[in-house]
């Protein structure tokens, strides 16, 4: 195995697609240091982005917050501006692990680990937040949920990476919530994981809804249906129950350990009604 | 296969050390540079034992390559007391019981540490959440809290003495 820290961005991306065998990025290890040392993967090269800038820090702008591919998610729960904006994005990212995880591990490890429990990537997607990917042929910007394909397996073309998530700047009367369940109540792999970021009119009416669940199915889903049982409403008990059926359709999970089909298909409904009435609160509405 | 050559800073004093491209900080600290302090219980994050800082940020040095430490502020438990006096987290261990087999508790000093550095006054609750990362089999964890809320009282008196000296 070969390891590189290069400086820049196009530095990183002309090692990764001249490697001879298999090259993967190193941004906080806690999931490819694990699976090296298990054995389920043996990179020929190492490529630590950390040492590149672009990927080292948060900034806020006109348009919204750009999250480096480097930043530790503990960094972003010491960002005040951003947990105002996406409080949801910000508690997910620190359920991750342990602070000893947290100081290291970040938003794009977890979403390119590809793994359908990954705790921030259904508060990412119902943000709308995308990725700006670089790679041999220049840079493209995806919808965050247009990468994973399958657990263990993304979009991402050979030499491509990910720089950098945005997130838009919320429309006024905007909040957005994230929960999972587990068993315990730090360091474990979620059940079931929901996400909901909502935006109010004038009257407290939900005008536009993301929802989205991890967990309970080979990746992430975005509820359109749960969407739109809520949207128009000011989540009265009708409208709850409709988003809790869209969303217990919408599963498709194993059944191990953690939990049953039926066990993860009704918590599912469970945690999106409750993550529901957390970012309609945090939009101002009552 | 010829190694990496690293320059970083250990406890205040600079190292250099020349390691293998996957070898972890915590292989480096134990076999390369005989710091045995940090321990090797899982290997995975999963269980504390090896925690140290890198640039004040307290991580699992098991999930750390050796290579990342370039440039770099670590801290061991090797750096925690003072030439021969114990921190007050030390001394309060030991007061409380706080330890059996001993095996998690450089994990869980440099862990509390890392909390007392940043929330002098850490309620139960804090503590409890900011030990997570750190397993014991023996202790059952009560006396940990306990010992590291006694340390937080004692660093707060400490401090506030410092204060009144330097008026
Ligand atoms: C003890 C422990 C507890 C954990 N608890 C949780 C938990 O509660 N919830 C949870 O969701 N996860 C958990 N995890 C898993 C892991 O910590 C997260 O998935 C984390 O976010 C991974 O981020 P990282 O920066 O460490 O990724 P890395 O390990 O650096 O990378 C992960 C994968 O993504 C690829 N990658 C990284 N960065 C990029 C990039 N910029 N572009 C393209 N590919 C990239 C890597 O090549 C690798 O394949 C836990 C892990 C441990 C060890
Ligand atoms: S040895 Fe590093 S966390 Fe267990
Ligand atoms: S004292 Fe034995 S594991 Fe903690």
């Amino acid at each position: 195995m070969r390891y590189a820290a290069p400086t820049t961005t196009r530095e990183a991306a002309a090692l990764i697609a001249k490697a001879k065998g298999r090259a993967f990025v190193l941004a906080g290890g806690t999931d490819l240091l694990v699976r090296m040392k298990i054995g389920t993967i043996e990179p020929e090269l190492v490529v630590d982005i950390k040492r590149i800038p672009a990927t080292q820090s948060i900034t806020k702008s006109a348009t919204g917050f750009r999250i480096g591919a480097g930043v530790p998610t503990a960094a972003m729960g010491e960002n005040n501006a951003l947990k105002k904006a996406w409080p949801g994005v910000v508690e997910a990212a620190n359920l991750i692990g342990s602070d000893q995880i947290q100081n290291r591990c970040t938003i794009v490890g977890n979403l390119c680990n590809a793994s359908p429990a990954a705790d921030s990537v259904p508060a990412l997607i119902a943000a709308g937040a995308k990725a700006a990917i670089v790679g041999p042929r220049g840079r493209r910007t995806v919808a965050v949920d247009k990468i994973v394909t399958g657990p263990g397996t993304t979009s991402l073309k050979k030499g491509e990476f990910i720089e950098a998530i945005t997130l838009p700047r919320p429309p006024p009367r905007s909040g957005d919530a994230y929960l999972r369940f587990i068993p315990r109540t730090e360091m474990d792999i979620a059940v079931v994981g929901a996400g909901v970021s909502l935006t109010l009119g004038p009257n407290g009416v939900v005008k536009k809804a993301r929802v989205t669940l991890g967990a309970v199915a080979p990746t992430v889903v975005l509820v359109p249906a749960a969407a739109r049982a809520i949207t128009g409403t000011r989540l009265e008990d009708v409208a709850l129950a409709k988003l809790a059926a869209a969303c217990e359709a919408a599963c498709n999970p194993i059944d191990d350990m953690r939990g049953t089909i039926e066990y993860r298909t009704e918590v599912a409904g469970v945690l999106a009604r409750r993550a529901a009435k957390i970012a309609y609160q945090r939009a101002g509405g009552n | 296969m010829s190694g990496i050559h690293v320059s970083t800073t250990i406890n205040g004093d600079p190292v250099e050390f020349v390691c293998q491209p996957g070898e972890t900080l915590l292989d480096v600290l134990r076999d390369r540079l005989r710091l045995t302090g940090s321990k090797d219980g899982c290997g995975t994050g999963d269980c504390g034992a090896c925690s140290v800082t890198v640039d004040g940020r307290l991580v699992c040095s098991c999930l750390v390559l050796g290579a990342e430490a370039e440039g770099r502020e670590v801290t061991t438990i090797e750096g925690l007391a003072d030439g021969e006096n114990l921190h007050p987290l030390q001394s309060k261990f030991i007061e409380h019981a706080a330890l059996q087999c001993g095996i998690c508790t450089p994990g869980f000093l440099v862990a509390a540490k890392a909390l007392l550095d940043r929330n002098s006054n850490p309620t139960e609750e804090e503590i409890r959440f900011a030990l997570a990362g750190n397993l014991c089999r023996c202790t059952g964890y009560d006396k940990i809290v306990r010992a590291v809320s006694a340390a937080a009282t004692e660093v707060r008196k400490q401090e506030g003495r410092k204060q009144r000296r330097s008026f």
